[in-house]
């Protein structure tokens, strides 16, 4: 094999690869991140807030149509970061129970859980980039800055 | 891993269950119409009997226990009435409240059945002491305690019980909250025998829960009623 052979064939080895390198991450943006805030909800909140953010009577608050969903905006990445405990009120109902905090979601998976929350199940709020997060999130310092 | 154990209790109570359906699909009409449809008993030992003693289930073992109104409760409570019980605690940040909304849609299903009878058993009762479970009752919505008991006891005991009524609970510091357990709902005759597992966290499975209760509840009718006549 001659010397140019050998470059030409590294160079269309290299192109495969970033080709592949590109469309790896591309279908990563566009298919498994959909409505990645749906998901997270099922897999991370519905066990306790409900499938359709209900809660559950007088025990754990709902989380659709709630006034503290909207009025405590900036509070909410860290409470999904740090959890919380002791007595709150949700709608005029009083609760008081232990949430657990969220140490294993990132900043960007923490804004689409969010997102989802604040413009879904009678919530029609304001929308976080994934910078307000992480700076929202810097008050407890809790950003992991992804 | 709070629910390994659930799923092959589940496969043992549906394989049971799906042959008790098919003993009921008798082509002679006149023997299903005669002979009612019965749940299994449960806790068969599975080691070749010896004697004919070796072939009933082990009874739910004599308890005693204290509920949210600070009673005792023991076997005698649920003396002559069937009874669905459970495992959570009160801080459970995992399954418990799915779990206890849908021992709730049970209970509101026979709220008016004073023969239908619910009992949870905290596993952790260091920290749901009396006050704790009577104001989870109230906040769930269970303002009657005689008919859904929210009890306490030993850790010892609890544990033990769990296993008499084939749910898993134990003390485990890896998993959020520090205790694994299993979302299973056992139902209990009055004979002390368990009728059927479900897994609480599948509403197929509660669904089918109150299917079976009203055929546990004939059963104990027609039993009980030649004594009475």
């Amino acid at each position: 094999m001659s010397r140019a052979t050998g470059t030409r064939l590294q160079r269309g080895l290299l192109l495969a690869a970033t080709a592949t390198v590109a469309a790896g991450s591309l279908s990563g943006c566009f298919t498994e991140r959909q409505n990645e805030g749906a998901k997270l909800y099922a897999t991370h909140c519905a066990s306790c807030h409900g499938d359709q953010g209900q809660g559950l009577q007088r025990l754990i608050p709902p989380v659709a149509a709630s006034d503290y969903v909207a009025q405590r905006r900036a509070d909410l990445p860290c409470l999904i970061r740090k959890g919380m405990k002791g007595p709150l009120v949700v709608n005029g109902i009083g609760y008081n129970q232990v949430m657990p905090g969220h140490e294993d979601l990132t900043d960007s998976q923490i804004t689409n859980l969010l997102n989802f929350l604040q413009t879904n199940w009678g919530n029609r709020n304001q929308t976080y980039t994934i910078r307000e997060v992480s700076d929202l999130l810097g008050r407890c310092n809790g950003s992991d800055g992804q | 891993m709070p629910l390994r154990f659930t799923t092959s209790r589940a496969v043992l109570a549906s394989l049971l269950m799906a042959g008790s359906l098919l003993a009921a699909c008798s082509p002679d009409s006149a023997t299903t119409a005669t002979q009612p449809e019965r749940l299994p008993v449960l806790g068969l030992k599975h080691n070749a009997p010896t004697s004919p003693a070796d072939t009933l289930p082990d009874p739910v073992p004599a308890f005693r226990l204290t509920n949210q109104q600070g009673q005792v409760i023991t076997n005698q409570t649920f003396a002559g009435k069937v009874y669905v019980t459970d495992f959570f605690f009160a801080t459970c940040p995992s399954i418990c409240p799915k779990m206890q909304s849908e021992l709730l849609r049970v209970y509101k299903q026979f709220e008016g059945n004073p023969n239908v009878l619910f009992l949870s058993h905290t596993i952790d009762p260091a920290h749901d002491s009396i006050p704790v479970l009577r104001d989870y009752a109230e906040r769930l919505g269970v303002r009657d305690a005689s008919r859904w008991h929210f009890a306490t006891a030993s850790h010892d005991t609890i544990f033990a019980l769990a296993k008499a009524y084939m749910t898993a609970a134990q003390v485990d510091k890896t998993v959020q909250g520090g205790f694994a357990h299993s979302g299973a709902f056992a139902l209990i005759d009055s004979q002390r025998r368990i009728r059927g597992v479900y897994d609480g966290m599948e509403k197929a499975q509660v669904d089918q829960l109150i299917q079976d209760l009203p055929l546990l509840l004939k059963e104990e009718q027609l039993e009980t009623a030649p004594a009475t006549k």
